[in-house]
């Protein structure tokens, strides 16, 4: 490592006030599909990281540290694979860590790596999250029965639909609430390179006749399972400065958490979400998330969890988020798009879903987004959630620095 | 390996405030992940006087592996009393790697105080067996090399190459369960059979017992670690780093990314007088002795190590929490605190503990 690297740690910048900014200058991910059998699990994820140094116009020597992250592992069936991935990532020498978070890993991995630079440890850091489920089946991944404890019942669709339905019942919502989202998602989809399913004679009736999984869900409501990686190059001011293309600035990031199964929880709003939105929007200095936000990438793996989503994170009163859909708000020109990507609907790698989420977010206000883009995007909030509704991850990133 | 810079200073002075474990044992039917956590969780609160809402960051380490089951770890969440939400975060590695994301947490400010945990158990599988997935799943995991077999390898390249013999292992063996006749914690204590041979030139006796367990930490930082703590274990650096992944590709006899994290972590600036290292085969302590430059007058493994009591995903967060122990009694004013993972000592996490002066 040269000392430039990493230059929140050398003696000449003095006593260290504060938290060092933290920026995103490299965002790289792979081509998602449904089985990448061209590469292995090495392959896969050093695309992604290759792809993220490329655009950050950095080597591998200029990493400090990894920090990676992925939902179980025993959806490859590789334990701690990390340990396999050392090499592939050009982590030898250096600090490598594996976040697991459920569902929501993507996006605590980011907010791992931000601390090491936040905090003054590191000055550049690679964080990357993948899934390759080709390697295995996801859906019974979930369901490994456990004597005393609550299955997921056949994957995650069986578990969150009496949530859905318990939002529908709340709120009043109609039923064609959910196959707008897919259809919007699905359209965005088509607009992203990188996304999954690119459907492109997708119609509104196609979703509406589609097959019924787990009631009210349907298939075209649900996310595929992806083989892809998402890797992402954090630095400091410095590094930053070095930078050939815009940085996305991080301006606020936070995980919570909460029992997965008690009697009290609110399965349509938990509150870990709405605690960790607020710990965000007052870092970033948010006061009204609708007015102050301009996009937001959030993980909807069933149609139904945007509108549910948009009253949990503020963006619309209880009861009241189904009519932000309805009316086209979250449409790609709407007043505040929703899944510009394509989102989780259309591209599901698990573990790096999070993260994708993360990146897009960072990529709208780089300007980066290509024909997905947000016509001036400057503040764009990331959203990711685990377990059964139980982990929250998420960060608002903004155009311009931290002024505080 | 990258030539390391002097070790950075820490922006923030950050402690071991307070640790628990269990008693770690062969077997533990009767209790889940959760019934075994628990207590450990109530006795480290206890002891600061904390309660779960007023921890600012909570942090663990655990393997859906050992429980064979994904996301294993939502369910020992439940157990630390999440409601309302906490700050939270998980880690797919032993303890001492959640304890150090907790640091770098407590690092930027967010938090001033922070519970980390960690848990295994062992008994409801083949541990040789499962750890065999942690290797290359393409090239080597189909031939099932288990973890005692790749530890002998390295046991034998020590040998070859003139660092140890076998009474040499043997007195390590020895020393470490004689050492554990005064840790209530341990699974072998006192007088252990050196044993058949497992896998030549490792006996049994060279290998750590196959046992379930937890443990917790606590850390504060600056004038709370004060407040509560009589005597805080100062972290005055910690670092880890991997190493490649092929044992084709590594000088198994060496252990370059121990000495490059113990170098980052300040420990060569002044000596240290106790170590606690997470050297679960008798051989890989000769290999750390080395890389680590532990003279005979530091006090290695006070606790017994890993051969007395060796509970996977744990045994590393131990290690730093039977080191600041030890400083916190007074018995140590400066200790070496060591965690590894992986096949052969891949991966290797130095913290360096401090008293105040006395």
């Amino acid at each position: 490592m040269s000392p430039a690297a990493s230059p929140g740690t050398s003696p000449a910048t003095g006593p260290a006030t504060g938290k060092e900014p933290v920026a995103v200058v490299g965002i790289g991910q792979t081509k998602h599909v449904a089985a990448r059998r061209d590469v292995s699990i090495a392959g896969l994820v050093r695309e992604a990281a290759r792809r993220a140094l490329d655009d950050a116009e950095l080597t591998w020597a200029d990493i400090d540290a990894v920090v990676i992250g992925k939902a179980p592992d025993f959806f490859e069936g590789v334990m701690m694979p990390e340990l396999y991935l050392a090499d592939a990532l050009g982590a030898v020498g250096k600090p490598m860590l594996r976040v697991h978070t459920a569902g929501s890993v993507g996006g605590s991995t980011a907010l791992v790596a931000t601390n090491l630079i936040a905090g003054r440890v590191h000055g550049t850091v690679l964080t990357l999250a993948y899934e390759k489920q080709s390697e295995s089946n996801a859906m019974w991944g979930l369901s490994l029965p456990i004597p005393f404890q609550q299955p997921l019942l056949a994957g995650a669709g069986g578990f969150f639909a009496p949530h859905v339905r318990a939002y529908m019942r709340r709120t009043g919502a109609p039923d064609t609430v959910g196959s707008l989202v897919a259809y919007k998602d699905r359209r965005n989809a088509l607009k992203n390179p990188y996304a999954h399913l690119h459907e492109h004679d997708i119609t509104l009736e196609k979703v509406q006749a589609s097959p019924m999984l787990w009631d009210p869900i349907r298939y075209s409501e649900t996310c595929p399972s992806s083989d892809g990686a998402c890797a992402m190059v954090l630095t400091d001011r410095a590094g930053a400065a070095r930078s050939p293309r815009p940085a996305a600035w991080m301006h606020g990031g936070a995980m919570r958490s909460e029992p997965t199964l008690f009697a009290g929880k609110d399965f349509v709003s938990p509150q870990a979400g709405k605690d960790c939105a607020a710990d965000v929007y007052r870092q970033a200095g948010i006061a009204d998330p609708r007015r102050d936000i301009d996009a937001v990438e959030m993980y909807v793996p069933f149609s139904w969890y945007e509108p549910m989503w948009l009253e949990n994170l503020g963006f619309a009163d209880e009861g009241e988020g189904w009519k932000l859909t309805e009316s086209g708000v979250t449409e790609l020109d709407g007043d505040l798009p929703v899944n510009m990507s394509g989102g989780v609907l259309s591209t599901n790698p698990i573990g790096a879903s999070g993260m994708i989420r993360f990146a897009e977010a960072a990529l709208q206000v780089r300007g980066q987004a290509g024909e997905h883009q947000v016509d001036g995007a400057r503040r764009v909030l990331g959203h990711a959630y685990g377990g059964g509704s139980q982990f929250f991850s998420m960060w608002l990133v903004g155009a311009a620095p931290p002024t505080s | 390996m990258p030539a390391p810079r002097s070790a950075p200073r820490p922006l923030r002075d950050i402690a071991v405030v307070a640790f628990a474990q269990t008693d770690h044992r062969r077997t533990s039917d009767e209790l889940s992940e959760v019934e075994m956590l628990m207590p450990v969780l109530h006795q480290v609160l206890a002891q600061t006087g904390l309660r779960t809402s007023d921890i600012g960051f909570t942090c663990s380490g655990s393997t859906d592996y050992l429980a064979g089951r994904a996301f294993s770890f939502t369910m020992a969440l439940d157990g630390v009393g999440a409601w309302p939400p906490i700050s939270e975060s998980h880690v797919e590695m032993d303890g001492a790697w959640a304890l150090y994301e907790a640091w770098t947490k407590l690092l930027t400010g967010d938090a001033d105080t922070a519970l980390v945990y960690a848990y295994g158990k062992s008994s409801p599988g083949s541990v040789r067996d499962v750890l065999t997935r942690q290797l290359d799943p393409y090239y080597v995991a189909p031939l099932w090399p288990d973890s005692v077999a790749l530890a002998a390898l390295q046991a034998q390249a020590l040998i070859d190459a003139g660092d140890t013999d076998e009474p040499a292992l043997a007195a390590v063996a020895t020393r470490s369960r004689a050492a554990a006749t005064d840790n209530s914690h341990a699974q072998l204590r006192g007088s252990v059979p050196h044993g058949e041979y497992a896998v030549r030139p490792l006996r049994t006796g060279d290998c750590p017992p196959i046992g379930d367990g937890a443990a917790a930490v606590i850390l504060a930082a600056g004038e709370r670690a004060r407040e509560l703590c009589e005597r805080p274990a100062w972290i005055r650096g910690i670092d880890h780093r991997i190493e490649a992944h092929g044992l084709g590709v590594r000088d198994l006899t060496d252990s370059p990314s121990a000495r490059l994290a113990a170098e980052r972590a300040g420990a060569f600036e002044r000596p240290v007088d106790t170590a606690e290292l997470h050297a679960p085969f008798s051989s890989q302590e000769v290999v750390l002795r080395k890389a680590l430059r532990l003279g005979d007058d530091v006090d290695v493994n006070p606790s017994g190590g890993a051969l007395a009591a060796h509970p996977i995903m744990a045994a590393g967060l131990i290690r730093i929490g039977e080191a600041a122990a030890r400083i916190g009694r007074g018995d140590s004013d400066r200790a070496l605190a060591h965690a590894t993972s992986g096949p052969c000592l891949q991966q290797n996490l130095v913290a360096v503990l401090e008293g105040d002066p006395r």
